[in-house]
């Protein structure tokens, strides 16, 4: 399944891009997005564990299932204020 | 009752805010404002970046706001987050309520501050007065 997943910050700039598109299983979960993110694009390694994930703009756990429709997103831990 | 919240590019009129939170039902008005400081351990600051991913960072604000108002007894509450290119000085983040008396006025504005630092999806990036950028990511 192909999920398209927007990026934001650091993460934007190491992978030179604010949308990617990544394929993960069928009853693919977060966790499933955070591992292709790593291997598609192996220069986010350093930021990989720390990254968080939302689905449908709310945080989600690494069980949460994502759907094609699923608006999926993540970036670095937030540093606003 | 919670009255203004926004992720906005156009400068905070922090001074709208205060009087949007100012009511005959309250006896204390406390406002936060989070500025751009030229310094950070030595180190020179030009300008900041702030980047959201705007739809999520202003559904945690309202969501901060809401909580708050079930901890204190809040008569008013407006909180703005600004993004985009700020200078030395600028206000990048206001909060401003009221509450019946002063403690629970301090201590909300407090929690909310830190819940919006924890949890609202905005990052800022520095510009060094070396010519350097850096992306402020805690704990990664």
């Amino acid at each position: 399944m192909q999920v398209a997943v927007l990026l934001f910050a650091r993460l934007k700039e190491l992978v030179g891009s604010a949308a990617v598109t990544l394929t993960i299983p069928s009853a693919g979960t977060v966790a499933d997005i955070r591992a292709a993110l790593g291997d598609a694009y192996p220069q986010t390694q350093p930021l990989l564990a720390h990254l968080l994930i939302a689905v449908d703009k709310e945080y989600a756990a690494p069980d949460t299932r994502v759907l094609p429709t699923s608006e999926v997103v993540c970036f670095p831990p937030v540093s606003g204020g | 009752m919670i009255s203004t919240i926004a992720i906005t590019t156009a400068p905070i009129n922090y001074q709208r805010l205060v009087e949007e939170v100012r009511t005959p039902a309250a006896g204390a008005v406390v406002l936060f404002l989070g500025t751009v400081r030229e310094l950070t351990a030595g180190k020179q600051t030009l300008s900041l970046v702030y980047e959201a991913y705007t739809e999520m960072a202003q559904k945690q604000m309202a969501a901060i706001a809401e909580e708050a108002a079930t901890r204190w007894p809040i008569a008013k509450l407006a909180a703005v987050h600004r993004i985009g290119p700020l200078g030395l000085g600028e206000v990048a983040v206001a909060v401003a309520l009221s509450t019946p008396h002063r403690a629970a006025a301090y201590e909300a504005n407090t929690w909310i501050m830190e819940a919006i630092k924890a949890r609202v999806p905005i990052w800022k990036q520095e510009h060094w007065a070396d010519g350097t950028t850096e992306w402020q990511h805690p704990s990664s």
